[in-house]
């Protein structure tokens, strides 16, 4: 009975989502209030139909209902709590439910904090949202409905989660990620609203902005979780592999940093405004093709889904409808949008300029190297397969990093408009010789050996860090104190300043992890022992354990800091039950300045086994960098004039005739 | 009028020059970071040029691995498509669904003496699954054998 009344909310939530496509975006172009006026309470009903089908799902996994084919397939009846919750999105059917669940968040959060939004803009972006839900939800009912049953002599017992997702990383990994990817599809429709109703001015942006900025926040973290996951269960020590699922996360994410500098562009200075619109698009295209890359297995990765050709088509038609019609609205009705606003060579808007062309050439750079095996295969025929290496990605990759944090130090002390040349000089020598000389002391000194790569790394972390720390000082000299002056500046400049730090904190967690780790793969017997550095590490054997729904190899790894007893470490290799399948555990003592990482690999006779030791020093602040950047990002959001009711104030007002002759004056005055 | 120009004169050059870095370093990694697929029956016949480095799919041959008899964490098994069988020598420790008669993806280059030093062992993470590059390596082959 619940499983069928997830079905009808799903179908209840699928009709309401229809009707929201159509009868505000009519209500927009006939100038019907009551038309309009509709979107609110059809977001919020699909949005209650849509947690009531959730919640349905997650009822039929708590109580095993194993009669729900989806259920059966992704859970078992020894499976502890909390997995059974969060294996509602782990595998194709629930997480397209989340994926749809978080869509429908979105629009009705939109609907909730939209008081100073002109109301014909409302209704486009809502319907716009509504097309994206009718499409995913259609392709769910269609093909992939996770309420699907076996009534029928249902089978006894599921065939359990993937032993790789039962894990506290199955818990937050998809929601944040799915946050982030869908969260573009705000920015998506404002996009699209704006080109409809040919207004796209400073207020356009203002809107966008913090809504852009939560998506980027909540896909930050995502990514983080995802690669700090891979890190500790994979048990391979890596964190990032180039893998085409990682890819394609990346790529709305980069897209969405320059979408989110091209933003500021647009609303201070209303220039930019078809290249904001076009990152907007091409934002929520690339969450797109992550849905179609991730769930049709065109392309081979660790995160496959089972794979069905007939999703794959309809996902690809959905993609192909929604990139291809949203670029030829944008060829027609960009022109309208265009703005005119002079600056010079060394002004803020040509160093974000910069920023946004090194971000999406590098996108650009990523998805060639993800899709490339695909084009070789369709070129040279199906026996000639190629694989792209991360050697690839890190060729491209490092250097354009490195020349994005150069122009941030620069881009921190620009100006609008202009910035003169001897004052750039001014402000920046102090910092490039500051940065150079811890930049190169520090390391030398630390190590005491010469490695050119981490050094350079060092300076351009310090370069982002002092450009940071001399802005702010320049900010608060004029003030009474400095206190005075901190408090004086605004909350989204603190988010800018906050998410830059992150970025360099996570170049120095890349760069010094993958200079400095010492990574040894010994096979021990019982009473052997590694050491690497400080640290020493003996190996006392390995013992079997029972856990819940499987069985543990638990090798026991003391470690001696300068001959003292620091640490014991207990890498698992798991054997679950239902699957059959392994499972490595890795056992990590976590540190600000350096994890210890060990891994159980596998038995070599004699009680002897093969173990992972890493030494990894600063890994940490890879994601401690996400982390900071993210917060950046919802500092950001509660700038207040955000939520002021400012320049839009009569466009607000009851009288739909208001609104009317401010768009038109405003497109008149655009074009 | 002057300043629009300029101003315009500086975006393209901006473009055109981020494009030819861009296109000038892609072209450098895809040199660097391409990895070619060989069957076990390529490699036998010798398609792959010396020394290259490239990936070999098959399936793991039965009967043929051996660990613990080896030196260390040094591997050997032969890695099969049913026509031919090819030599495989790796040091590390092997994946978790590496196993005799199951798909395996190896990365690495063919040594002197005819065996493929693998730098790399891939396997992927589902119990039922095997590797497009093992399923092409089968089809290929066209021998059907239980390895």
């Amino acid at each position: 009975m619940i499983p069928e009344l997830g079905n009808f909310s799903l179908i209840l939530a699928f009709c309401l989502a229809s009707l929201m496509v159509v009868i505000p975006m009519a209500g927009a172009i006939t100038n019907n209030q009551l038309w309009m006026s509709l979107c609110r309470p059809l977001s919020s009903g699909i949005w209650v139909f849509m947690i009531l089908s959730f919640a349905c799902l997650a009822y039929a996994f708590l109580k095993d209902d194993f009669s729900v084919n989806y259920v059966a397939r992704n859970s078992n009846s020894l499976l502890p709590e909390r997995y059974k919750f969060a294996a509602v999105w782990g595998g194709h059917e629930g997480s397209l439910l989340l994926w749809v669940l978080i869509l429908s968040s979105w629009s009705y959060a939109v609907s909730l904090f939209s008081r100073d939004l002109p109301q014909d803009i409302l209704a486009r972006v809502l319907s716009v949202m509504g097309i994206i839900l009718v499409g995913f939800l259609l392709f769910m009912l269609l093909t992939s409905n996770p309420f699907e049953r076996t009534l029928l002599n249902p089978p006894i017992d599921g065939t359990d989660l993937n032993p790789l997702l039962q894990d506290f990383g199955l818990i937050v990994h998809p929601p944040f990620l799915y946050m982030g990817y869908v969260g573009f599809s705000v920015a998506f429709a404002f996009a699209i609203a704006a080109l409809l109703s040919g207004r796209l001015d400073a207020a356009w942006a203002r809107w966008t902005r913090p809504w852009t900025n939560a998506a980027w926040a909540f896909l930050s973290i995502g990514i983080a979780l995802g690669s700090w996951w891979a890190y500790y269960e994979l048990g391979w020590g890596g964190w990032w592999f180039w893998d085409p699922v990682e890819n394609v996360s990346f790529m709305p994410w980069l897209v969405g940093t320059a979408l989110i500098h091209s933003l500021a562009v647009t609303e201070k200075r209303g220039v930019f405004k078809s290249w904001t619109v076009l990152l907007a698009i091409a934002a929520f295209s690339l969450s797109l093709l992550g849905a179609f890359i991730v769930r049709s297995g065109v392309l081979t990765s660790v995160h496959s889904f089972a794979v069905d050709p007939a999703r794959g088509m309809v996902l690809l038609t959905i993609m192909l409808v929604v990139i291809g019609s949203s670029l030829l609205l944008y060829a027609i009705r960009a022109p309208v949008v265009k703005g005119s606003a002079s600056y010079t060579l060394t002004s803020r808007e040509v160093l974000l300029l910069i920023n946004n062309i090194i971000l999406v050439v590098s996108t650009a750079a990523v998805l060639l190297g993800t899709l490339y095996p695909l084009i070789h295969e369709a070129i040279y025929g199906e026996a000639n397969r190629v694989s792209i290496g991360p050697p690839y990605f890190n060729t491209i990759f490092v250097p354009l990093m490195a020349l994005l944090a150069f122009a941030l130090g620069i881009g921190t002390f620009s100006r609008w408009k202009k910035t003169s040349v001897a004052y750039l000089k001014q402000q920046l020598s102090k910092v490039l010789i500051a940065s150079l000389a811890f930049g190169i002391v520090i390391p030398v000194v630390v190590t005491s050996e010469f490695n050119i790569s981490a050094i350079v790394a060092v300076v351009l972390a310090l370069w982002i860090v002092f450009s940071i720390a001399k802005d702010i000082f320049n900010k608060t000299s004029n003030k009474e104190s400095f206190f005075k002056g901190l408090k004086a500046l605004s909350l989204s400049y603190y988010g800018m300043q906050f998410a830059h730090f992150g970025m360099a904190v996570t170049i120095l967690g890349v760069c010094l992890t993958s200079h400095y780790s010492v990574e040894r793969d010994v096979r021990l017997a019982p009473g052997d022992s590694e050491i690497i550095g400080n640290y020493e590490f003996i190996f006392e054997g390995v013992s079997l354990q029972q856990g819940a729904n499987y069985q543990a190899d638990r090798a026991v790894i003391r470690v001696l800091q300068n001959g003292n007893e620091y640490i014991t470490l207990e890498p698992e290799k798991r054997l679950y039950y239902a699957t059959r399948a392994t499972q490595t555990e890795a056992g990590i003592d976590v540190g600000l300045f350096r994890d210890l990482f060990t891994a159980l690999g596998d038995e070599r006779g004699d009680g002897s086994w093969v173990v992972r030791i890493h030494y990894k020093p600063f890994v940490l602040w890879i994601w401690l960098g996400a982390i900071i950047m993210a917060f950046g990002g919802v500092l950001a959001i509660t700038d207040k004039r955000y939520r002021s009711k400012k320049p839009v104030k009569e466009t607000q007002s009851e009288s739909g005739l208001s609104v009317n002759t401010a768009t038109k004056t405003n497109l008149s005055a655009e074009a | 009028m002057a300043a629009p120009r300029k101003q315009r004169m500086a975006i393209v050059g901006f473009i055109v020059a981020g494009s030819a870095i861009a296109i000038g370093l892609v072209l450098f990694a895809l040199n660097e970071g391409i990895n070619f697929f060989y069957t076990p029956t390529e490699v036998a016949q010798g398609a792959v040029p010396d020394g290259q480095n490239f990936r070999i799919g098959g399936m793991v041959k039965t009967g043929s691995l051996r660990t613990g008899e080896l030196e260390g964490t040094l591997v050997e098994f032969l890695a099969t498509d049913c026509a031919q069988d090819i030599p495989v020598s790796f040091t590390g420790v092997l994946p978790d669904l590496f196993r005799e008669g199951q798909g395996v993806v190896a990365d690495g280059y063919i040594d002197s003496n005819g065996i493929f030093q693998a730098s790399q062992i891939l396997a992927k993470h589902d119990e039922n699954y095997m590797s497009a590059e093992s399923v092409a390596a089968m089809e290929a082959s066209g021998a059907s054998c239980d390895p």
